[in-house]
């Protein structure tokens, strides 16, 4: 395989990571007043993601890296070209890392209150808009033959890319439910489990069309399957959740988004951009790569890197793989008899 | 947005202005949490290995403080990986081969490390065992470092390009030798330099706050080892910067010898050559009206030897017209005359803090009066002005290089991207910054008003219930 589609594939598979990772985060941010009542279960809902937003969140930073690496024309061309979104997408990427972290700092409820909705907000902006991105980038943008992108904002807010946003705003509330549902435990996990499978609906009747749209408009041969592979992973994915099987939902949907991927990255080849003006204008796999040299030094780093990191992120999970419950304020146990002690319990 | 017509700005100017905004914005947050990473790591290994109280409680004070600088370092951090496709995409066009391996590798092999052990550290207390847990912050001191040594090796390549090669078919520079980028002279100095200099920013930072609280002879246990231990850091650390500073300098005059003499605003060549502590002249440094000069000193920061010749503004000129065209090839003097100086200034200062601290502070001793606190809680600022006044120094005074002799800063910048495209992204930088940096002062100033919580019971007992005061 030469190293330039090696580079595509890799891309492609750190992408999943990002959307896989932060789309249940993301998720989480949204639904973060739906599933909780009061402070003490937005503390469960927080405390879920708490640990591994930040990871989650360096898989875009690695993604951006490595495209910039790999192919510098298309991360050149694509940033400059999708300036506005991109800018959107920054602003509520800061917004929502702060207010995750500083929100839990006071105990004032106005100051949480506000961090709160910024936290919703700054969770649906670039869910939306990631969809609307990479939509995009499938059906391509008016580029010149310097592969400067002359688009401008209002066409790419078409009808099929502005589909795309909702899919995967919904796609990932409702990976983002599934998560809850797997990781909480009390009320929290019962309201979780209920909104993945009304979540589930839209999201099969949203993801069908799009799935349909994009095969119909760009799709080829063997990304029909992947589609329908997706396809049947959701529809999975909502049933498991519907029957109480946790694991098995969280999984089905996390696969969905992997399989949307594939599909939007294999039909997305052999271009990495292409252009509405002139097919000749489309971006390439090879137009846009690196040296055949610098590519070989990241693929040596890429392959000795990559297995350590998924080793140690995979660790924190399994670190805190314990459900989260209710913390009720704890009493300083003063043991009379031995069934008088007070234990934190779930509601 | 097309159409739009400024009067008297354009997309470079303002492309300028934000990398210098937001990358001097997102370089405060960067010294403090690399020091500070270092330092709260520091003391919970004392805690670990003496057992003493004090130390947990210093860990979770100044852990917290560091938590929400991270979290500002990080969210800011994403602007930066983001901005050269944005604004400066013809940079990255011409550079990416060479550029982004480092920023993926700053990625790959520092961020990830960084964040995944920074929640194992905040959410670990109970989950890990303590060594472990110790371990964990160590990781993430690693990570801040490895972080740095990345993206100065990605600076250091623009300002000494080195194992490369121009494609003139494909209009780009193509690495030849990554080994070449890593080995660069310019990245060996700038990176000690650099961390050296965090660790005088997270040095100060806990001395002043330490100071403020001894003032008021609060927790007197617990803030004066904190400040002796932040004296002996910022002290080495100054000492540190001032020797890699002077290695630079010497190198810079051989690698950049126009930026020599312009922070020194030194139009004719001169041997010996006096350095200037003030100078009043005019605007552009063309003539002086009168200055304070030390004999021979330039020489000798640029040489090494104090009879050494240093190169003038006007030769050096002479001969990069003769090397790269017609064109102006001076930087901005008085930035780079006085940037130079604040630099020098305000390194000093955190210097001569940390040293009269530790002889105050000898044997058991504590300052009687309140003068030498005060100055330490007003000099907090001094070592965030030097990182900056250095930083700008060092890339305003390569212009109009954005990679020296290789591609100048006119020739970066997107060519797709209109002004009002740029000015609408540089306000909301600047408004939402502007906002953060009010909250997050404000959220600081409580936490190091309340001072150290008292150990919970959590801490004291194995009770299996996270500490929410930690977490969220």
């Amino acid at each position: 395989m030469p190293l330039t589609t090696f580079w595509f594939a890799l891309i492609a598979v750190l992408w999943i990571g990002y959307f896989v990772l932060e789309g249940f985060d993301f998720g989480v941010g949204m639904l973060l007043p739906i599933v909780s009542r009061d402070d003490a279960d937005r503390d469960v809902v927080l405390r879920s993601i708490g640990p591994v937003w930040d990871g989650n969140e360096v898989w875009l930073l690695v993604a951006g890296g490595a495209t910039f690496a790999a192919f510098p024309e298309w991360y050149a061309s694509l940033f400059a070209g999708f300036y506005l979104p991109l800018l959107l997408i920054l602003v509520g990427l800061i917004v929502r890392g702060i207010a995750l972290e500083f929100r839990g700092k006071l105990p004032d409820p106005l100051w949480r209150r506000r961090w709160e909705t910024a936290l919703v907000a700054s969770s649906v902006v670039p869910s939306l808009l990631w969809g609307v991105a990479f939509a995009n980038i499938v059906h391509g943008v008016a580029m010149r033959s310097d592969h400067v992108v002359t688009a401008s904002l209002f066409s790419l807010l078409n009808p099929y890319s502005l589909l795309g946003g909702v899919v995967t705003l919904v796609l990932f509330a409702l990976h983002g439910a599934v998560f809850l549902a797997l990781k909480t435990d009390g009320a929290v996990r019962v309201r979780s489990r209920l909104l993945a499978t009304r979540l589930g609906i839209v999201a099969i009747v949203g993801g069908a069309a799009f799935l349909v749209w994009t095969q119909l408009s760009y799709g080829r041969g063997w990304t029909y399957a992947t589609a329908a592979a997706a396809a049947t992973c959701l529809v999975a994915g909502v049933l498991a959740s519907a029957r109480g099987r946790e694991g098995w939902a969280f999984l089905a949907v996390a696969l969905t988004l992997a399989l949307v991927v594939i599909t939007l990255f294999g039909n997305l080849w052999p271009n990495v951009l292409p252009s509405t003006t002139s097919a000749a204008n489309n971006l390439t796999v090879t137009g846009a790569a690196s040296t055949p040299y610098t590519l070989k030094v990241m693929t040596w780093v890429a392959v000795l890197a990559t297995p350590v990191v998924l080793a140690y992120q995979g660790w924190t999970y399994w670190v805190f793989r314990q459900r989260l419950v209710r913390l009720e304020p704890v009493i300083i146990p003063v043991p009379r008899a031995p069934d008088d002690v007070v234990v934190p319990s779930a509601r | 947005m097309p159409g739009w017509k400024g009067p008297a700005v354009n997309a470079l100017d303002l492309a300028r202005w934000q990398f210098g905004i937001v990358t001097v914005y997102h370089f405060l947050f960067v010294p403090l949490t690399i020091g500070l990473s270092f330092l709260v790591a520091g003391m919970q290994t004392v805690w670990h290995v003496k057992g003493d109280p004090a130390y947990l409680r210093l860990t979770k004070f100044f852990g917290r403080l560091f938590l929400i600088n991270v979290a500002m370092g990080v969210v800011t951090g994403i602007v930066q990986e983001f901005q050269f496709g944005m604004n400066w995409s013809a940079y990255s066009r011409f550079v990416g081969d060479i550029f982004g391996a480092p920023l993926a590798m700053e990625g790959l092999l520092a961020f990830f490390l960084e964040s995944t052990f920074l929640g194992l550290w905040i959410f670990g207390w109970d989950r890990l065992p303590k060594r472990v847990h110790l371990a964990t912050i160590w990781l993430v001191s690693c990570g801040t470092i490895l972080s740095a040594f990345f993206i100065l090796a990605a600076n250091s390549w623009m300002q000494h390009p080195v194992g490369f090669t121009i494609n003139a078919a494909k209009h780009r520079a193509e690495l030849t030798s990554i080994g070449a980028v890593f080995t660069n002279p310019t990245l060996w100095v700038t990176f000690p330099h650099t961390i050296a200099g965090a660790f005088v920013v997270a040095g100060v930072f806990v001395l002043a706050i330490s100071s403020w609280h001894l003032a008021r002879r609060n927790e007197v246990e617990l803030f004066r080892p904190a400040a002796r231990m932040a004296m002996v850091v910022t002290l080495i650390a100054s000492i540190a910067v001032a020797v890699t500073g002077d290695a630079q300098g010497k190198l810079m005059t051989k690698q950049q010898p126009m930026k020599m003499a312009a922070a020194e605003a030194l139009w004719r060549d001169q041997q010996p050559a006096s350095f200037s502590l003030l100078t009043v002249g005019s605007l552009n440094g063309d003539h002086e009206v009168w200055s304070l000069r030390v004999p021979r000193l330039l020489s000798f920061l640029a040489t090494g030897s104090f009879t050494g010749k240093v190169e003038g503004i006007d030769s050096v000129q002479a001969q990069e017209v003769a090397k790269y065209g017609a064109g102006d090839y001076r930087p901005s003097l008085p930035v780079t005359y006085w940037t130079f100086r604040l630099m020098i200034g305000f390194g000093l200062v955190s210097a001569l803090l940390s040293a009269l601290g530790l002889w105050l502070t000898r044997r058991r001793r504590l300052p009687a009066s309140r003068w030498f606190y005060r100055a330490a809680v007003l000099s907090v600022g001094a070592p965030f002005l030097a990182n900056s006044a250095g930083w700008i120094f060092t890339e305003m005074g390569r212009q109009p290089w954005v990679v020296y002799g290789v591609m100048p800063t006119s020739a970066a910048v997107s060519p797709g991207v209109g002004a009002g495209s740029v000015l609408t992204s540089l306000l909301t930088y600047t408004l939402l910054y502007a906002a953060l940096a009010i909250i997050e002062v404000r959220l600081m100033l409580g936490f190091i008003r309340s001072g150290p919580e008292p150990l919970a019971d959590t801490d004291a007992a194995d009770l299996p219930v996270p500490a929410p005061a930690f977490s969220y």
